[in-house]
């Protein structure tokens, strides 16, 4: 059991990186604490897997540090680590019984016979595939295969934490479910750090208590699920969790008003020292933004509104600018004009795409 | 659903009915013709039955001892040559380079021996052993190790083994070579995980990997060294004596050299047949194995 910490932690590809671009992950630091649950969550190609990789002793980092607990594990192979991971396709070894499979990682670490059969049968009964035991691995379901080869991780007792790179991907949609609600019990029930690459944002959410968002090589935000939804600490987190995405609008900021174009807001809190130079957006998610009647509100006008079962979801345009923004049940529309209401505490100002954390007012602050 | 029915289709495979008809059907048919006469020249045929067939399954008369002979000289040929070109072939399979301009260069080189007609490859070892002028033959004899291909049997084996070697296993190599390609790297890498030492990735991933393409190398290449001529003609004309007469040696002897057409084509329908059954036995075996039988759920 061991807490992981990346200490500077850096990688390149390339054997002679020059600037920030030759890295495929940029520096990160990070502690991973013991038994958390983990999402990495980010586009293809992000660096996700790479991280993963570095964790799991598969690729060794250009640059920094990993430590399990003190121990410095940088290059250390991955055998030695006490690491498991779940690969995106599932992993059998196909001439070997379900059995055999699972009792493969114990028998390379030559445990004796009876531990073996021991392990593995209460690995089988909680992973239920106590029934197919004895089948042969090959023949088995997507399913299946990517949970035995979840339990080739989970027989060792030494594992110190589990990594998962998108084992869903192959699975029919109804199970995923099942399986991510298998693994959220195995976490609960056994203690284990457990950390869950994808690209796929309800899955992340759902998953993890702690989700590590990552964009072009970098960590952008690390937070709660409510956190990442609340206040995205980049442009990016804002366009890449919600469906739709956050709506972000060049402006202009003075005192604590937003100027988009000729419409103004009002903010409730102050942003004095903006950098200069760099692109000011206002950034405000559609479930805080309401459409009111004609009048009301924000002029904005309004090019079509989408049925999504649970809401309607108004497209407009804002002083030119396209935005989503919620229609309320009762409100019925006449003409393309209409009105915005934007809940104040929800509105978040971003420099070149990275939160700016506002002032909050003294007379509000004194209140 | 019921299925159109429209007699042009035949008009479609008519095509191709002709073809196998001229290509295959009608050769095999002359050949079974042959096989039940016996003919004096002048195109004159007697009607002898299954007569030769007989004499051919029968080792106590000449023509059923010399195809026999012949028959266990093939047979343990194709063993030498499996025994020593699929282990080899995977074995240089697996120290292929896998990434880089040192893929396409091996490949190149590897292929070069199968590029080279079967004929010259035959004159290349011909001279190449020859004890008076070849280098390796002189070689040998200068040595001190007595090495003559023409007059000893042992070493004119020995001769035709490594040239088949020599020609062939860059095939299997190659063949080896594509399955170890279509694995994934996940495979190798839930086995660091795993803890599996190199031997274990051979046995567990490798090997039950390349399954389809081992079956496709053993069936090609015990076929091919069946039915090898040119290179033993070429090297050794059959000889010493009839120490490397191979079936279709002694065939082509027979046919065209004793004009004995109902011998010879009795001779090459039972070859014919003896290379079909190995072949079904070689298949049925590797396709079969590891398997699971639907009935039996006991552990392994």
């Amino acid at each position: 059991m061991a807490s992981i910490t990346l200490d500077g932690l850096a990688h390149a590809y390339r054997p002679d990186p020059r600037g920030p671009q030759d890295y495929a992950l940029k520096e990160i630091n990070h502690v991973w604490r013991q038994g958390g649950a983990y999402a990495l969550l980010g586009p293809s190609g992000c660096g996700k897997t790479t991280l993963l990789n570095i964790i799991s002793g598969l690729v060794i980092p250009t640059k920094g540090r990993i430590l399990f607990n003190d121990r410095d594990v940088t290059h250390l192979p991955t055998e030695a680590r006490n690491i498991a991971q779940v690969f995106q396709f599932p992993v059998v070894y196909d001439t070997m019984s379900v059995r055999e499979n699972l009792a493969f990682p114990l028998k390379n670490r030559h445990l004796p016979r009876e531990a073996i059969a021991r392990r593995v049968e209460e690995i089988a009964h909680r992973l239920d595939l106590s029934a197919v035991l004895d089948r042969k691995a090959s023949n088995l379901t997507a399913d299946a295969k990517q949970k035995i080869s979840l339990g080739r991780g989970l027989v060792r007792s030494d594992v110190n934490a589990i990594l998962f790179d998108e084992p869903l991907t192959v699975i029919d949609p109804h199970l995923k479910w099942q399986l991510r609600s298998t693994l959220k019990e195995l976490h609960r029930a056994l203690d284990l750090t457990m950390i869950y690459v994808t690209h796929d944002q309800t899955e992340a959410l759902t998953f993890a208590d702690t989700v590590v968002v990552m964009h072009d090589g970098a960590v952008v935000q690390t937070g709660t699920p409510e956190e990442l939804f609340e206040r995205p600490a980049h442009t990016f987190v804002g366009h890449f969790i919600g469906s739709p995405g956050m709506n972000v609008l060049p402006a202009r900021v003075e005192g604590r008003t937003a100027h988009i174009g000729d419409v103004a807001i009002e903010l409730v809190r102050a942003y004095p020292s903006l950098p200069a130079g760099e692109r000011i957006e206002l950034g405000v998610r559609p479930e805080f933004a309401t459409l009111a009647g004609a009048g009301t509100g924000l002029p904005v006008k309004v090019r079509r509104i989408d049925d999504i079962g649970r809401a309607r979801i108004a497209r407009i345009e804002i002083a030119g600018h396209p935005a989503a923004a919620m229609v309320p049940d009762a409100l019925a529309l006449d003409g393309d004009t209409a009105g915005l209401r934007l809940d104040p505490r929800h509105v978040h100002i971003y420099a070149g795409g990275v939160l700016v954390e506002g002032e909050t007012a003294n007379r509000e602050g004194g209140a | 659903m019921e299925k159109p029915l429209n007699n042009r289709a035949w008009l479609l495979v008519a095509p191709v009915f002709l073809i196998v008809a001229f290509s295959a059907i009608l050769p095999i048919m002359t050949v079974v013709n042959y096989s039940v006469q016996d003919t004096f020249g002048n195109n004159q045929f007697f009607w002898n039955g299954l007569g030769w067939f007989q004499e051919l399954l029968d080792p106590s008369t000449e023509l059923g001892g010399r195809f026999f002979d012949a028959l266990w000289r093939n047979l343990l040929f194709s063993a030498i040559i499996l025994a020593i070109e699929v282990p080899l072939g995977i074995l240089v399979a697996l120290s292929m380079p896998r990434e880089g301009w040192k893929v396409a260069a091996t490949l190149v080189i590897m292929a070069l021996p199968l590029l080279i007609p079967w004929n010259v490859v035959g004159t290349i070892w011909q001279v190449f052993a020859r004890a008076d002028i070849g280098l390796v033959g002189w070689g040998l004899n200068a040595l001190g190790i007595p090495y003559n291909y023409t007059g000893d049997p042992i070493a004119a084996w020995i001769t035709i083994v490594v040239m088949d070697v020599w020609h062939w296993t860059s095939l299997v190599a190659l063949l080896c070579y594509a399955g170890l390609k279509s694995i994934p790297d996940a495979y190798y890498q839930a086995a660091r995980i795993d803890g599996a030492s190199r031997w274990a990735i051979f046995t567990t991933i490798q090997l039950p990997k390349m399954k389809r393409v081992l079956l496709i190398a053993v069936l090609l290449r015990f076929m091919d060294s069946f039915m090898i001529y040119t290179e033993p003609f070429v090297l050794t004309g059959g000889g010493p004596g009839n120490a490397t007469t191979f079936l279709s040696i002694d065939l082509v002897k027979l046919a065209l050299g004793q004009f004995d057409l109902g011998k010879a084509a009795a001779m090459s329908l039972v070859y014919n047949l003896i290379v079909l059954a190995l072949c079904w036995v070689f298949y049925t075996v590797m396709t079969n194995t590891g398997t699971e039988r639907p009935d039996q759920g006991g552990a392994a």
